[in-house]
């Protein structure tokens, strides 16, 4: 059987798959097709994500941990770029953030300024912390204020910095870029060092993106969520009430509503089919290209491509950055889907840990085999819960009903996820390390 | 001529599954002897002995101590039946105090190494003043003397050192020798590999040139400074 | 100026607090630093295995509970403890017979092993859910306190009370004893010397016939037997909760790194940095300053640098300027 006919046989497994769970109602399959669509959706986002993190791994070996932070940001971009503005917040305090973090950059700047044309010594010290100090100071004199003003401005629905009112779509740019930046920053920091130290910096920032996400209510509401978000799709109220479109429906032999709720999915479907299909191409284009070549003679032999004058550290820097970028889309795509940014739910298991997973199984260092893996296992992530409960069912079915073990495991059906998850990790990594579709 | 109490011998192969580096290559060392191992740059010195010491993987020949043939064994099993290596670099515990380094080095050992340990020191007095320091601190000279202290720690029955004059101050190297000597005298043999080919030939009982991992000259190191060709393609004239 | 009031309140505010998290977070940055010298890799499994040390603890305690065993004023879950460590024992030594003893004979690249430590971090994490659930467990019982802040008041006569919980008595001695033994097993013995031998330099050690296998058995032992002193004492002091465990990674790593990968003293020291830093910078300073400042100049807000809820970019802060700055850390640790 050739590469290319075994590979389309996997995709089509996984096309079966959903096509079945859109048709069958049995064992785990639901037998809705809102449900299958559903899952298809999500398996295009995450299929981006796993697009991402194989550049970064696949392509050079840099081991990122934090994926949740940059998907995280991509949400927040979606607040910032497409909600509606909140009026008179700028002039509350807006201006004023603004003006506060210019400063705080400011004191940094000025500390490495300090830092690298000053003699070591005590002054140098004593100077570093003045500037620090006052920085700080000055710093929270303005933020204070002015955060309080914007949060005073209807606490009840906004309360925020609110958004500029732009189309949604531009917010998944939007959204890389801001992943960009914060990537450019870790990767400043940690690449170049020992590549375990990468792991544990990318662990920091998405904890804290996280942390600032749910605690800055100036910025998205914090938990508060920010819901109602813009959509690049019809809403489906006002399909039901477009006499067109129930008629088409009809004719279909499918009742308005159930119509609506399908054609919006299809629609996002067929959106992040163009993202996902853009991004492979360019992946591919990437991959195959001199750049590509070279990433991967780095990750290879990092000795020896430094030694024919790479510079390795630039490499991984941008190949970092890139695929944080595309995480952050990828998670501007997810905001936009769900509608609604609830930093609450960011969990690092399920944005970062399962993205791996994800990669490694469909094959690292093969961009389809990355493609092929988020769609695989998202269709199981969300299934195992089901097989879980299942299983236990199985396994308990011959013990008393209402005995406190049987309680207790099908209680923990749901914790299932985790320990399978962990265990296909390892058991891929051992016995299979190439993943399904092994890189070429 | 008897068996040499080590040798290597008619020894081919290389690192793995990699090229072959040495071809049908022969050292071997007799109590009370320095037998020394020198040679152009990339002629398989090091390679040499390491094949003696089987980090290497030897296709054909095979390497005999004291008479029993340990071409099978490995590094470790080597230290346990008496071969006492001391490599080019890396060769002390940096972190480690002296004295600590040395008990370290008679790991294998289940015997009081007290008396052991109060010969290297009079062999080696710096160590004994420097005993609770840590042996990264120590000046380059005195890390090579803790190193070779650490290998006689097993008490082994013949003492191999790559190249451990390298990178030393050339008062240091001298002092080096004469230790090196000291050691020989007590009936240890002692196998090395020198870049500084002159120095060490003038005290090698033996002296084996290497040529692209062949025997290329073999003789008494005064034979072997004496011979003009050797002389010639190597020291310099 | 009132300096006696002060003190008191800074001592019970955040000397005492900071020494018991940061005796907390030494032990288990020691597991990690032990771990990152002997096999050479980053161990993210290791909060996780606080949290299924710990786990097994608190279910002993519960067992010894019901069978009306105590231990007086003491936690009965220092009597469970050394249950709960060899559960831990047998957990990481099964698992290193399963997971990383094959990568560790391919000789893999850390970052792989970084990986694999991730999917063992998942199945623990699974594990510990699976069996005792993802909610708070309380399982801190006898005497609650050593000294009250009221009976303090009372005694001294000051305005400010000064309380020492008995758990945070427990840590602090209890690291103290920890930690001696370990350095004195480390420096002293010759299977720790062997451990210190291996870790400086591993082809030596093994020319000088040290076992591999034996060390690196021993080394998960001991780090079994930290993981969960550190994550029993952190229970007892705050209360178990498995993602709780999993957050503590950052700052456990961040305390390794600031002292110096590989190197124990520097994993003590680091663990005392960071946990003094993060009090300090989220400790609410107006009840200090109020007793420092003239009458009536005292701060208006909370006088507090930064919210509790950023504790942990605390410790992300100190590991970025070490990792620009000295990303060997504090205490020479091994190579970058």
């Amino acid at each position: 059987m050739s590469e290319t006919v075994r590979n389309s046989l996997l995709f089509a497994f996984v096309g079966l798959l959903i096509v079945l769970d859109g048709t069958i109602d049995f064992a785990f399959f639901s037998g809705s097709w809102n449900s299958a669509l559903v899952i298809l959706n999500m398996g295009l986002i995450s299929a981006i994500m796993a697009l991402g993190v194989n550049l970064q791994w696949g392509f050079a070996g840099l081991f990122n941990v934090g994926i949740m932070g940059f998907v995280a940001l991509g949400g927040l971009a979606v607040v910032l770029i497409s909600s509606a503005p909140t009026p008179g917040a700028w002039q509350a305090g807006g201006f004023g953030i603004i003006l506060a973090l210019l400063l705080g950059a400011m004191t940094i700047l000025a500390c490495t300024v300090i830092y690298k044309n000053t003699p070591k010594g005590r002054f140098r010290a004593v100077l570093l912390i003045a500037v620090l100090a006052v920085g700080f100071v000055v710093y929270r004199k303005i933020f204070d204020p002015a955060v309080a003003g914007v949060e005073a401005i209807n606490p009840a629905n906004a309360g925020n910095i609110g958004g500029l009112g732009l189309p949604v779509l531009l917010a998944w740019p939007a959204g890389g870029l801001l992943a960009a930046g914060a990537a450019w920053l870790i990767g400043k920091t940690a690449l170049g060092l020992r590549s375990d130290y990468l792991a544990i910096a990318t662990l920091g920032i998405a904890e804290i993106i996280i942390a600032i996400l749910k605690n800055e209510d100036w910025l998205a509401r914090g938990v508060k969520n920010v819901i109602g978000l813009p959509r690049p799709v019809p809403y489906e109220v006002d399909l039901q009430n477009d006499p067109g479109f129930v008629e088409s429906a009809a004719s279909y032999g499918l009742d308005p509503v159930t119509a609506s709720t399908l054609f919006v999915k299809l629609q996002y479907s067929l959106l992040f089919a163009v993202v996902l299909i853009i991004l492979l191409v360019m992946a591919q284009a990437a991959l195959k290209s001199p750049w590509g070549r070279m990433m991967r003679a780095i990750r290879d032999n990092e000795v020896a491509a430094e030694a024919m004058g790479k510079d390795v550290t630039r490499r991984h820097l941008q190949i970092f950055v890139l695929g944080s970028a595309i995480c952050g889309i990828a998670g501007a795509m997810m905001t936009t889907l769900d509608g609604q940014l609830t930093p609450g739910t960011y969990q690092p298991l399920r944005f970062t840990f399962l993205i791996w997973v994800m990669m490694i199984v469909g094959g690292s260092g093969n961009n389809f085999g990355a493609v092929l893996g988020g769609l695989l296992i998202w269709f199981f992530w969300i299934k195992v819960e089901d097989i879980g409960l299942l299983a236990m069912q199985l396994i308990t079915s011959g013990m008393a009903d209402g005995s406190a073990l049987k309680i207790h495991l099908i209680d923990s059906a749901a914790h299932m996820r985790m320990l399978t998850m962990g265990l296909i990790l390892l058991l891929v990594l051992r016995f299979s390390p190439k993943g399904l579709i092994p890189e070429k | 001529m008897s068996e040499p109490f080590l040798i290597g011998e008619n020894m081919t192969g290389g690192y793995g599954n990699g090229p072959d580096i040495l071809h049908d290559c022969t050292i071997a060392v007799n109590p009370g002897e320095i037998a020394v191992i020198v040679g152009p740059n990339g002629a398989g010195k090091s390679t040499a002995m390491k094949a003696v010491f089987g980090m290497l993987n030897v296709r054909s020949g095979s390497v005999r101590l004291d008479g029993e043939d340990i071409t099978a064994l490995s590094p470790q099993d080597r230290v346990v039946k008496g071969m006492g290596f001391v490599p080019q670099t890396s060769n002390i515990f940096t972190s480690m105090t002296v004295e600590e380094n040395l008990e370290m080095g008679a790991f294998i050992r289940t015997d009081d190494i007290r008396p052991t340990m109060e010969q290297i020191y009079d062999l080696f007095p710096i160590l004994r003043d420097k005993r609770n320091q840590a042996a990264g601190e120590l000046s380059g000279g005195q890390r090579q003397q803790v190193a070779v202290g650490r290998a006689l720690m097993t008490q082994p029955k013949v003492l191999m050192l790559d190249e451990p004059t390298a990178g030393v101050s050339p008062i240091v190297m001298d002092e080096l020798f004469d230790r090196i000597i000291e050691v020989a005298r007590t009936g240890l043999p002692i196998l090395m590999v020198e870049q500084n080919a002159k120095q060490a030939l003038e005290i090698a009982d033996r002296g084996y040139v290497l040529v692209q991992g062949a025997n290329g000259h073999t003789g008494t190191g005064k034979e072997l400074l004496a011979d003009p060709e050797v002389r010639q393609s190597f020291l310099g004239g | 100026m009132d300096i006696l009031n002060a003190l008191v309140a800074l001592t019970n505010f955040v000397l005492i607090p900071a020494t018991a998290y940061g005796s907390q977070l030494a032990l288990g940055a020691l597991g990690v630093t032990l771990i990152y010298g002997i096999l050479r890799f980053s161990n993210f499994a290791h909060g996780d295995t606080m949290a299924f040390g710990t786990m097994c603890t608190i279910l002993v305690t519960w067992m010894f509970q019901s069978m009306g065993v105590s231990f007086g004023v003491l936690p009965t879950a220092l009597l469970a403890l050394p249950f709960g460590i060899l559960g831990t024992m047998a957990l990481v030594l099964f698992t290193d017979r399963t997971v990383y003893r094959f990568y560790r004979q391919q000789r893999v690249k850390p970052v792989v092993m970084v990986m694999v430590s991730l999917g063992v971090m998942f199945i623990m994490n699974g594990l510990v859910r699976f069996i005792i659930g993802p909610g708070n467990q309380r399982f801190a019982d006898g005497e609650r306190f050593i000294i009250k802040a009221r009976a303090f008041k009372e005694m001294t006569g000051l305005n400010e009370g000064l309380a020492i919980k008995t758990s945070q008595g427990i840590t602090v001695v209890t690291a103290i004893l920890v930690v001696a033994v370990l350095f004195w097993f480390l420096n002293k013995t010759r299977t720790g010397k062997s451990m210190r031998a291996y870790s400086d330099n591993e082809d030596l050690a093994l020319l000088s016939g040290i076992n591999p296998d034996r060390v690196v058995m021993i080394t998960w032992l001991i780090v079994a037997a930290l993981a969960t002193i550190a994550g029993v004492l952190y229970g007892l002091d705050k209360s178990f909760k498995p993602f709780t465990y999993f957050q503590l990674l950052l700052p456990i790593f961040a305390a390794a790194i600031v002292g110096g990968l590989g190197n124990p003293l520097g994993a003590i020291a680091g663990g005392f940095v960071i946990a003094f830093s993060e009090v300090l910078v989220t400790y609410a300073w107006k009840k200090v300053l109020i007793y420092l400042m003239p009458e009536g100049m005292g701060p208006e807000g909370l006088a507090q640098l930064l919210s509790t809820d950023y504790k942990f970019a605390v410790s992300f802060m100190i590991l970025v300027v070490v990792l620009l700055f000295k990303p060997t850390g504090l205490f020479k640790g091994k190579a970058v």
